[in-house]
């Protein structure tokens, strides 16, 4: 794997740097991520030429010390201790210098050379905030370098720098040793020196440098205000998401359902046998297409929306607003940032559980993150909502829709959060740790690398696993739904045996088996469905929503049917990916159990529920 | 005078006097910046009054109410 063997450049700093930016815009594409030996935390390893070297660059997990107080922190301390790192680059945020030297400092009692990186001097620059760089090196006695990782601006200084410095490094400061000190009075002595040098380096009103992100504060997290924003936000998200995906899934479904029929007249003039048609056309070939137009155009819009406002600065707001809920629940309010991750993708959710320092509820944490609905479920409560709940057309139509996939995700805060309060009632009992949240500066997100990134790192990524899961189960799907046993086929027996359990749920027995076979991804949960519907022969094809509602209802689907599919979809065993996930993460067998029963049982209660009012009330 | 930093009203500023918290969770609070004689000021509480934002250190830092009582100021 080191195929670069120049000198090694270890890359540290706190979180919220831009640290990892810095990192992407030095390698490019060249990099790679890797658990370190031993341990489950990521690090990137990329490299970069400067002046006819090869460098390589280690991006350690961001830290505010090298106390260890995570995983990641140790990996940090222990990587710097190990001496590996030929320099040591110290990204620090210029808008809050004085809260990130201590790191530099510790940094550099630890290892030699250190130069430091004074990153977002743009936005620094913007908020009037001036630091005398040469001063600073002068204070620090390590080379620093100003950037704008962003926009690129000062890397190629940087590079110089960093290229000096392992080159010909500096002799190292003398300071007086702090290693007789208590950890504590070592942390007083380093945040003394800190402010010392801070205000020594910065010209800035403070309160005017921070005016707007104060004011931002005051309507995004204010007593009125701030749970209306935050529900707002999301509803706005959420309601482009839906609107905005009808028409270029509607155009996908088109195109690809539409190329079904050339594939077969394809396939018979090669005269391939029936069953290789089949098992293309209708098997591989539909199950691929219906994830493809039905995904993508919501992910694509949902996901850069969403990254627009992580890099904007607002998601610390969100656990801010909603702390209240978590500590009552005896949960950490860093949990609401999980949530938001799980919103994209429950295996992200869980792997990003890891903020959260007190294992108690880090466990609380990871065994939750099912019941917030990822984006391989969001097409399914999509069109169950926009088929059977919103069906009106035009604006009125996607309004409605957007509020009930808020209420939808609504209710998924509420279930998580009354599961958290149960677990730390019974088998995770302990107190509340310490909480602390940084709320860092807002920062105008920068729309064209929002874009591509959200594109390329999520979208492709989350669609390109669905697809590799949709082909071979599609497949699975045909041969079940075509191999006959004794006059039925597979599929039919397979649900004939499920139709006891799934009829006590509101649902029928081919929906139960479309969700066990969706066990790999939830995306391919509609397409089992209707191959299950469409294979007992009652109809032969569908090519957009409303022949969909056809399907469903022929096959005896009632608004409560639809119901118990949208709330068993919501809460139901976690799909294979973050079930692998969570046992990685818990190294617990037990632990993995239970975040499988836990969604699943609220989703088996809530459906026995619809299915008792349904039989009460005229639905 | 001294109080606790969660008695300190939307706006006000004081001075970091002394930590009241256990060893690990006292070392977490410095490096916060937290720290004795260091300036701090309250900023606003979340929309159901706990946790609050406090301005320490050139960055904002939240604490829930309860943390917050263990950080004597002046």
């Amino acid at each position: 794997m080191e195929a670069a063997s120049g000198p090694v450049v270890a890359l540290v700093g706190n979180p919220n740097v831009g640290k990892s930016t810095l990192f992407n815009a030095l390698t490019h594409l060249r990099q790679h991520t890797g658990n370190w030996p031993g341990k489950t935390v990521e690090v990137a390893r990329g490299s970069f030429s400067h002046r006819g070297v090869t460098y390589t660059l280690i991006d350690l997990p961001g830290a505010y010390s090298l106390h260890p107080g995570s995983a990641e922190e140790e990996v940090t301390r222990d990587f710097l201790l190990s001496g590996e790192a030929e320099v040591t680059l110290v990204v620090v945020d210029a808008t809050c210098l004085e809260r990130n030297l201590p790191l530099v400092l510790q940094v550099m009692e630890t290892a030699w050379p250190v130069a430091v990186c004074v990153n977002l001097m743009d936005e620094a620059a913007r908020k009037q905030i001036h630091i005398d760089l040469p001063k600073l090196q002068d204070l620090l006695g390590c080379p620093v370098a100003g950037a704008a990782a962003r926009s690129g601006r000062g890397l190629p200084g940087l590079l110089d720098c960093l290229a000096d410095t392992a080159a010909d490094p500096p002799p190292p400061p003398r300071r007086p040793s702090l290693a007789g000190l208590c950890p504590c009075r070592r942390a007083a002595v380093l945040s003394e020196e800190a402010r010392r040098i801070a205000g020594a380096v910065l010209t800035a009103d403070q309160a005017a440098a921070h005016r707007l992100d104060r004011r931002l504060d005051r309507v995004l997290t204010s007593r009125a205000g701030g749970i209306p924003a935050m529900l707002l936000l999301l509803a706005g998200i959420l309601w482009l998401t839906m609107a905005g995906a009808n028409v270029p899934s509607e155009w996908l479904s088109r195109l690809l359902f539409g190329l079904r029929e050339p594939l077969r007249e394809l396939l018979r003039s090669l005269s391939a046998p029936w069953w290789l048609e089949g098992a293309v056309a209708d098997g591989i070939y539909q199950t691929t297409a219906w994830v493809v137009a039905v995904m993508l155009p919501p992910m694509a819009i949902f996901f850069p929306l969403f990254t627009l406002l992580e890099d904007a600065g607002y998601l610390p707001r969100v656990a801010f607003n909603m702390d209240h809920f978590f500590h009552r629940a005896g949960a950490h309010g860093r949990q609401a940032l999980t949530m938001c991750m799980g919103l994209g993708c429950n295996a992200c959710g869980v792997m990003g559980c890891r903020i959260i320092q007190s294992p108690r509820e880090r466990l609380i944490a990871i065994l939750t993150n099912a019941f917030m609905p990822c984006n391989g479920r969001f097409p399914t409560l999509m069109a169950l909502i926009a088929l059977f709940f919103a069906a009106g057309e035009g604006l009125w139509g996607s309004l409605a829709g957007a509020a009930l996939l808020l209420g939808c995700i609504v209710l998924a805060v509420v279930m998580t959060l009354w599961s958290s309060r149960l677990l730390s009632a019974t088998v995770l009992r302990g107190l509340p740790s310490a909480f602390s949240l940084e709320l860092p500066p807002y920062r105008l997100p920068r729309l064209g690398q929002v874009l591509v990134r959200s594109l390329l790192d999520r979208t492709l990524f989350v669609l390109g696993r669905a697809v590799t899961v949709a082909a071979p189960a599609g497949l699975l799907i045909w041969v079940a739904a075509n191999v006959t046993v004794g006059g039925e086929s597979l599929f039919l027996r397979l649900a004939g045996l499920l139709e006891g359990p799934g009829r006590f749920l509101g649902m029928d027995g081919v929906i139960l088996l479309a969700f066990l076979l969706g066990f790999p991804a939830n995306e391919i949960v509609m397409p089992c469905i209707l191959m299950g519907y469409l294979s007992a022969g009652s109809l032969t094809g569908y090519q957009d929503l409303p022949q969909l509602r056809a399907i469903l209802t022929a096959n005896g689907w009632s608004a409560a049917t639809a119901l118990s599919v949208l709330l068993f979809t919501l809460f139901h065993f976690p799909c294979g990916t973050t079930c692998l996930t969570i046992w990685r993460e818990t190294k617990s067998p037990r632990w993995t159990a239970l975040a499988i029963a836990l969604p699943l049982a609220a989703g088996v209660i809530l459906c026995s529920l619809v299915r008792l009012a349904a039989a009460v009330l005229p639905l | 005078m001294e109080n606790t930093l969660d008695r300190l009203a939307a706006g006000e500023r004081a001075t970091v006097s002394a930590l009241l918290a256990p060893e690990g969770e006292r070392l977490r609070l410095l490096e916060l910046g937290f720290v004795p004689g260091r300036p701090v000021a309250a900023l606003q509480a979340a929309p159901w009054g706990d946790p609050v934002a406090y301005a320490v250190c050139g960055s904002v830092i939240a604490l829930r109410r309860s943390d917050a009582r263990r950080i004597l100021v002046q």
